[in-house]
């Protein structure tokens, strides 16, 4: 029998998701990518490949970026977990990353997008500027088939330059 | 009314040219777009496939109890099940000696399978868990049989038949002129041999939707599709009437031809029928890298000829290419392949041979650039060769040959419009500058030019159309409907901007209405490079029709002359007694019995169809022509091979929005640039040994160089505003622009792809091994 057929004791996990604490009580062998997805309704983070390589599901991790279909939801119990959607101003309008992404036409299909802008965020949390190659390299682990990259790179470029310092 | 050249000048045109936001970005950066595998119902089902292991065996017995028997496990179904299981389609080009080929295809298959993923059964189940279980339990006995694998070894005779029918799926020729007297008369004949491999398309959204019972018991499918026309055969296939089955298409997460067949449609629709509940199907990474059909593996032989000024004369071509199990649009590949097989030169004389062979291997169907691709690789690398042999520049004996307006492809196509060849190739050595210097004394740095052609729109005799319609509403804003599927390229956006340019609406009091086969227009299939030919046409008639009859129904409220009145930034201007705000412009239309609204019909050129010899006045409706220019490095100890700078130029006729053309032409070099270096679908006897992203490598940011896109307007484009299709043309010249850099930084050129570190070092280490590998 397949690992993925395998079900558990359902467990509580809380989650702090966006600013917002989020419990629920699911199968405890569910990934952090189906924990959101499924049981809290967060769908910004998407499945690509179920296996790390592909970066369109990575979510921060009390800020760190995390491939969420590696990690168990009950690994990061109490953890503040950041999406694309947690980029958002207060006020529901878009961050300075996601409007530069907009003018770059950094989405195409957008379904890396997520993924990306939360790398980019995480890279740039460090609030060092970074150069072309070194935006590249933090981009390495999430894959992009539509843009050639390039417009995304644009894009986190234009953030780091309007980012007040 | 009929394709015609539209042209308007760029200083006239206010939203049409501009660089603006695409509309869909805003919500695609906020995370909130519903992708197909995003919605979820209470209650919902989840469906899965359980597939063949092996390549070729007869099914000899099926049991679906243990699976049945999982808690939750709601139906396990087989290809009896499937109402009409067969699915038949008509195979043009076929072979003369195989007669009117009608290809079929199971469901679900139900007493042979001739490829390792092919379908065999549909498992429905309460939770994703019991589905897993279930398919690991469901029981299918098989028996091996003979299978073939390479093209060439199931067109010998003898060899195992994948179909009774025969293993010739489809054959093309072109025979022009005197081929032999041109090769006679000679003054140089380059031959070569290329091989190019199947690739994925690996969008990262992997196949999905969601399926339901709607009102009225109509069967809806809310897929990841460039065709929502499929709902036809979704119909045809549970034996409903067509006006029951409804498909809609969300954003979808990527396409480049991997979602133009149907991938979850039938099996969605299958377990919605069967238990009337909604489902879901997810396709797991694996099985999309596994299963669905992948870009033609092809053998390219080419002789050419040529006068001592390099003039071509004569093109021999014969392409050998692996369908692979199931016939899908291969023949339909081969064709384009055939008429794009010389580029964009003029030659006189071809003979040429197209032929594709089912084999046990994983079917191939559309991928960008669908068969027009593969064959830069060739007769870029025959240019290459004969300036060599004369001593010219890669960029003099392209532009001596470049086809102008006038001039007669092989296929008996005469082109229509300006052909901006010889402007790309400056354009792209003009911003290249010099040759960048080796970064150290075991590296050696090459350039690489290759120039291509690729029709934009379907083939003429497919009567192709599509429609789309204008409204305003009350306010003032502006709703389009069009059918359109959006696969991320910005197909509804551009719509929005066409329809901002001709009605002066802003582009935020505009909603695209796009993909639904039920509610909105029909407007054809998001693939060959058609929608902005053929939906934007369409939305441009509706918005032209739309602002003339409001403009007509002012006019007579006013008594002011109509073609003096424009309607542009909400107002309608020129009226005698000062602008009319369109509020009110709108209240005059419904008092005087004028629609605010306009369905626009396109109908794309017309051409006879063609069976296996092809020679046709048309075959496409047009083509987009371009250069690209490649620098890279190549480390000889180890061959890897780093691209170093890139450039692009094509023809788009006009650009509707120059940062979507620019993402168009980026990302397609990408990935050009990924089939050139680095992807493989890698099949051993029929097993795939690329079953996820570790084995399948795609190019990552750090893998390529930022790609320069170089933007030309001719205004000379059968779209709207004198737009040309740019989806696909940017595709193909990234394998030959490469072959040609390598040859230039090593004096040998690679005639396989991927051109990996081993295939070069093997150039390096001169003939012997390396022959036989290219």
């Amino acid at each position: 029998m397949s690992a993925e057929s395998r079900t558990s004791a359902e467990i509580a996990v809380t989650l702090t998701v966006n600013g917002r604490e989020v419990s629920r009580t699911a199968g405890a062998h569910l990934t952090l990518l189906r924990w959101l997805r499924e049981a809290a309704g967060v769908t910004d983070p998407k499945y690509g490949c179920g296996e790390g390589s592909c970066g369109s599901c990575t979510v921060l991790v009390d800020g760190q970026p995390v491939s969420a279909c590696l990690v168990l939801a009950a690994q990061v119990d109490g953890a503040a977990v950041t999406t694309a959607a947690g980029l958002l101003q207060a006020d529901g309008s878009l961050g300075p990353l996601q409007r530069a992404f907009q003018q770059r036409h950094a989405a195409q299909c957008g379904f890396c997008t997520p993924g990306m802008l939360v790398t980019a965020a995480a890279a740039l949390a460090g609030g060092r500027r970074l150069g072309r190659a070194e935006i590249r390299a933090a981009l390495h682990g999430n894959l992009c088939r539509c843009t050639g990259y390039g417009p995304i790179v644009d894009a986190i470029e234009l953030a780091q330059d309007e980012a007040p310092r | 009314m009929t394709a015609g050249i539209r042209t308007s000048k760029p200083d006239e045109l206010r939203v049409v040219g501009q660089p603006l936001p695409r509309h869909d970005q805003a919500e695609k950066v906020a995370g909130s777009t519903r992708y197909a595998g995003d919605l979820a119902f209470a209650g919902m089902l989840h469906a899965r496939l359980v597939r063949s292991p092996l390549p070729s065996a007869r099914i000899t017995g099926r049991d679906a109890a243990a699976a049945l028997a999982v808690p939750g496990v709601v139906a396990v179904l087989f290809g009896e099940d499937v109402p009409h299981n067969v699915v038949r389609v008509d195979v043009p080009g076929q072979a003369v000696e195989v007669a009117a080929l009608k290809a079929t295809m199971e469901v679900l298959a139900t007493e042979r399978v001739r490829f390792h993923g092919e379908p065999v059964a549909l498992v429905v189940a309460e939770t994703t868990e019991a589905l897993a279980a279930a398919c690991d339990l469901v029981s299918v006995d098989y028996e091996e049989l003979p299978a073939v694998f390479e093209p060439e070894d199931a067109l010998a005779g003898g060899a195992p038949l994948v179909h009774e029918s025969g293993n010739l799926l489809g054959e093309w020729r072109i025979d022009r002129g005197d081929v032999d007297a041109a090769f006679a008369a000679a003054a140089v004949v380059a031959e070569g041999s290329y091989q190019t491999q199947a690739v994925d398309h690996a969008y990262l959204e992997p196949e999905a939707g969601v399926g339901w019972l709607d009102d009225e018991g109509v069967l809806t499918l809310r897929v990841a599709t460039q065709v929502v026309e499929h709902y036809r055969d979704v119909a045809r296939i549970l034996g409903l009437p067509e006006a029951r089955v409804r498909v809609i298409a969300p954003y979808v997460g990527g396409g480049f031809g991997g979602k133009e067949d149907m991938t979850v449609e039938p099996y969605l629709a299958l377990a919605v029928w069967r238990t009337g509940r909604p489902v879901r199907m997810q396709w797991t990474r694996q099985e999309s890298l596994l299963a669905r059909p992948k870009r033609h593996r092809m053998r390219l032989r080419y002789r050419t000829a040529a006068d001592r000024d390099g003039r071509l004369l004569a093109q021999e071509v014969d392409i050998t290419a692996d369908a692979g199990a199931y016939a899908y649009l291969s023949a339909l590949v081969l064709l384009y392949s055939s008429v794009h097989a010389c580029g964009p030169y003029r030659v006189g004389s071809v003979r040429l041979r197209a032929r594709c062979a089912y084999t046990n291997n994983v079917p191939a169907s559309a991928f960008r650039g669908f068969g027009g691709m593969q064959v830069v690789f060739g007769y870029e690398a025959q240019m290459d060769l004969l300036a060599a042999r004369l001593g010219l520049s890669a960029a003099e004996v392209r532009k001596r040959n470049a086809l102008a307006r006038g001039d007669v492809l092989p296929v008996g196509q005469a082109i229509e419009t300006e052909v901006l060849l010889g402007q790309a190739i400056d354009a792209v050595l003009d911003r290249a500058g010099a040759k960048p210097q080796p970064s150290g004394p075991r590296k050696a740095v090459g350039r690489g030019i290759a120039c291509n052609m690729q029709s934009y729109g379907r083939l003429t005799w497919l009567n192709d159309s599509a429609a789309a319609w204008a409204g305003f509403q009350l306010d003032g804003s502006l709703s389009l409907r069009c059918a359109v599927p959006d696969i991320g390229g910005g197909q509804a956006s551009s719509l929005a901007q066409i329809a901002a340019e001709v009605l002066g609406v802003p582009m935020d009091r505009i909603t695209v209405h796009f993909g639904d086969s039920a509610l909105n227009p029909l407007a054809g299939t998001t693939t060959a490079t058609r929608q902005l030919l053929m939906s934007g046409n369409a939305v441009y008639e509706a918005c032209v029709l739309l602002r003339d009859r409001v403009l007509a129904a002012v006019a007579a409220d006013t008594g002011s002359p109509a073609d003096g009145l424009r309607l542009e930034d909400g107002m309608v201007s020129g009226a005698a007694g000062g602008p009319v705000p369109l509020a009110d412009a709108l209240v005059t239309c419904r008092r005087r019995n004028v629609p605010a609204e306009a369905l626009g019909t396109f109908f794309g050129p017309k051409g006879r169809p063609v069976v296996t010899s092809l020679h046709a006045d048309r075959v496409f409706p047009d083509f987009t022509f371009g250069a690209h220019l490649c620098d890279l490095e190549v480390d000889l100890d180890t061959g890897q091979v780093r691209v170093l700078g890139y450039l692009a130029a094509h023809d788009v006729g006009r650009a509707i929005n120059p940062r979507s053309v620019q993402g168009q032409i980026t990302g397609a070099v990408v990935q050009g640039l990924g089939m050139a270096l680095l992807e493989e679908v890698a099949v051993a006897d029929g097993v795939n040994l690329t079953g996820g992203f570790f084995q399948y490598l795609i190019p990552t940011a750090t893998d390529v160089p930022d790609i320069e896109a170089v933007v030309l307007e001719s205004g000379e484009g059968m779209g709207p505003f004198g737009a040309r299709g740019i989806g696909e043309p940017p595709v193909g010249p990234p394998l030959a622009a490469v072959a040609s850099a390598v040859a230039d930084a090593i004096g040998v050129r690679p005639t396989r792809l991927p051109i990996t570190p081993e295939r070069v070092l093997q150039c390096l280490a001169g003939p012997g091994p390396a022959a036989a590998d290219g």
